[in-house]
């Protein structure tokens, strides 16, 4: 009976599930794996071993890489302020915080435009204060800085989590022990909040690595990342083959890149049942 | 195309398919633009109404028809219309191709109309049935045969040129004279001041016409030059964009721009009353010329009414109407007449077209071969 009820209660998720994951993703395979008339071929596939096409995947790896190294070294101090302070979960200052994510990711980008233009804000004011104009739009820099600014609350949320959860008994216990601050916080406290890291690392690095957008809006299409080299097959090109095979290729790095996230995550859970 | 094509006018209700496309980035990029492809096309099937007698259904780019004479046309024939948009003509062709949504009327450029005729799509026009066909001027009629020979399938609704726009002022202060040949295009001092279209046919035709080509050459040599010169030049451009040039001119962030001579008027519209001056001019070497024209798809179900839209659009009050809301030139010639001398003396609107066509090609449609050699050409000079 109750096993009938929750078959029932399945049933929109499975629709989800089979409508909108599955079935788009057999899709992409299908073109991934097929040339204009319908034959089968592993040509999409390797068009990632054309130069075109691994510079922007390899530039933005490092963009990304780099996005969550900033994003990391940014939230993980914030959030030991925020534990030390002893502010609850629904608490202002974390609101403040977590308030960006619910605005229109797309809109906070269009933000960064208005500031960085040459005749934006920023240059606005360098100019009230007769200092020389920047160049600041349509660079490297700016698209890492709509990254950043884009994905830090991603980052910001688990970390916070993970440190949260950490029993102050423990901390006292390695100062008790005669552990000063740097070691409890490397030996103490950076290990236990490794799930916290691993989740803000895959929700900062995989967005960061597919975007289009950011690098489009504040890039001026000058810096061309994968996302770019996809979104212009299936948008201008027309040639959905070549996309869907760059997609899987792309599918394949982000899998890839979270497994060995994940890796970390299971050794440091180990580590922790030895000492336990 | 265009993401991008496409970005800064997120006021503008036709972009939502990228905007959609844009808020599912946190997946993974292909599985949203398929989605996002099959959901309009699927949701234009459910809209739609059941087909009635007396209803017109009209396919046409976004923001291209002053709204007023869709009102016009249904008042004074009684005929229902359904207007639908497309954001671009790649997005419009499958549309047509597959047949689910039929439609009586579609507004298509050149390049594509030829495509279409290549591919079957569409049907002779019955000029019996458009008598206002006598307004549009000859020499267009004669342009638009260059893409429909015998002009058996195309009505010409607006047409221009691709030029460069720039900001006299800024050109002043950094001393640089008023560009008049592409090749000014490539000069240093103008670093981080140009504004490049961020499309592949119009980039290359800059190129190769830079260089003294066509700019519908299949001829990878010619190709292989004009790509050298676009890396070449991207160090100094300033951003790739297109719907963009318009409101970055304006906005004062680029002293040069490249742009469709529709959008002039709105520049200097907008300008009107502040110390900014843009000029535009169309490059010595010779330019791309454009035409959008009314064609009827193969499938429609009411080919009168089709006819008598595209007839009550060649009217001259309606077109000269329409001049002033999309400020496209127009080559309806009783319009010509209606409007301001102003507009008529403005040579960056209309310009000399026998002087034009000595150096200035449209762009042909060159087929998926043909394509990909500009396509994979374009990617690597973004990817540099």
């Amino acid at each position: 009976m109750k096993n009938n009820t929750s078959r029932y209660l399945a049933t929109p998720y499975i629709i989800w599930i089979v409508g909108f994951i599955v079935i788009p993703l057999l899709t992409i395979v299908y073109y991934g794996f097929t040339d204009r008339n319908n034959t089968f071929t592993l040509n999409n596939i390797a068009q990632i071993l054309v130069w075109e096409n691994y510079r922007p995947l390899y530039r933005a790896m490092i963009l990304s890489a780099v996005c969550t190294a900033i994003c990391f070294l940014l939230a993980f101090p914030l959030t030991m302020i925020l534990r030390s302070l002893k502010v609850g979960r629904s608490s202002l200052i974390v609101f403040v915080f977590i308030l960006p994510m619910w605005m229109n990711s797309l809109l906070r980008v269009l933000a960064w435009q208005t500031l960085l233009e040459r005749k934006g804000v920023i240059n606005g004011i360098l100019t009230a204060l007769h200092l020389p104009e920047q160049h600041l739009i349509n660079t490297t820099a700016a698209v890492l800085i709509g990254m950043v600014y884009d994905f830090l609350p991603f980052m910001i949320l688990p970390l916070f989590n993970a440190l949260m959860k950490i029993d102050d008994n423990t901390i006292n216990a390695a100062y008790d022990l005669g552990a000063s601050y740097w070691q409890t916080l490397t030996k103490i406290i950076l290990p236990l909040s490794v799930p916290g890291i691993v989740s803000g690392v895959t929700m900062v690095f995989v967005p960061a690595l597919t975007t289009f957008a950011i690098s489009n809006m504040l890039g001026g299409g000058k810096i061309y990342l994968i996302g770019n080299v996809i979104e212009q097959e299936f948008m201008q090109d027309s040639d959905w083959n070549e996309g869907s095979g760059l997609s899987l290729v792309l599918m394949i790095f982000v899998i890839v890149s979270m497994l060995i996230v994940n890796h970390f995550d299971d050794k440091s859970d180990m580590r922790k049942g030895g000492v336990i | 195309m265009r993401l991008d094509k496409v970005i800064g006018a997120l006021d503008k209700a036709h972009r939502n398919r990228f905007v959609i496309g844009v808020a599912s980035f946190v997946t993974v990029a292909g599985i949203s633009a398929v989605a996002v492809g099959c959901g309009t096309t699927e949701k234009d099937i459910e809209e739609l109404p059941t087909p009635v007698e007396d209803t017109l259904y009209v396919y046409n780019a976004g923001e291209y028809i002053d709204p007023e004479i869709i009102d016009m046309f249904e008042e004074e024939t009684g005929i229902n219309v359904v207007y639908d948009v497309f954001e671009t003509l790649e997005e419009m062709y499958p549309v047509i191709e597959a047949g689910g949504v039929i439609y009586d009327c579609v507004c298509p450029s050149d390049y594509m109309i030829e495509k279409m005729i290549h591919n079957n799509l569409l049907q002779e026009v019955n000029y019996d049935n458009i008598p206002n066909i006598k307004y549009i001027g000859d020499d267009y009629l004669k342009m638009a045969a260059e893409f429909d020979p015998g002009n058996k399938y195309a009505v010409p609704y607006t047409w221009g040129t691709v030029g460069i726009l720039y900001n006299t002022g800024m050109l002043d202060k950094l001393g640089i004279p008023y560009p008049t040949k592409w090749s000014d295009l490539w000069n240093p001092a103008l670093k981080n001041e140009i504004l490049m279209q961020d499309s592949v046919r119009d980039a290359f035709m800059v190129a190769l016409k830079k260089n003294g080509y066509s700019c519908n050459t299949e001829n990878p040599e010619e190709l292989d030059a004009a790509m050298k010169d676009l890396i070449d030049q991207k160090p100094i451009v300033q951003a790739y964009v297109i719907d963009q040039v318009r409101d970055k001119m304006i906005g004062e962030e680029a002293a040069v721009g490249i742009i469709y001579s529709g959008e002039i008027l709105y520049v200097q519209d907008e300008l009107e009353g502040t110390d900014v001056n843009v000029e535009y001019a169309i490059p010595e070497e010779g330019t791309n010329l454009w035409i959008d024209a009314w064609v009827i798809p193969k499938n429609a179900r009411n080919k009168e009414y089709a006819e008598q839209w595209i007839n009550f659009l060649c009217r001259p009050d309606v077109a000269a109407k329409n001049f002033e809301y999309i400020t496209y030139p127009t080559p309806n010639t009783g319009a010509l007449e209606l409007l301001d001398e102003e507009y008529l003396e403005n040579k960056a609107v209309f310009p000399d077209t026998k002087e034009l066509l000595r150096t200035s090609e449209f762009y042909h449609y060159l087929g998926p071969e043909g394509d990909a050699l500009y396509n994979n050409r374009w990617k690597t000079v973004k990817s540099s």
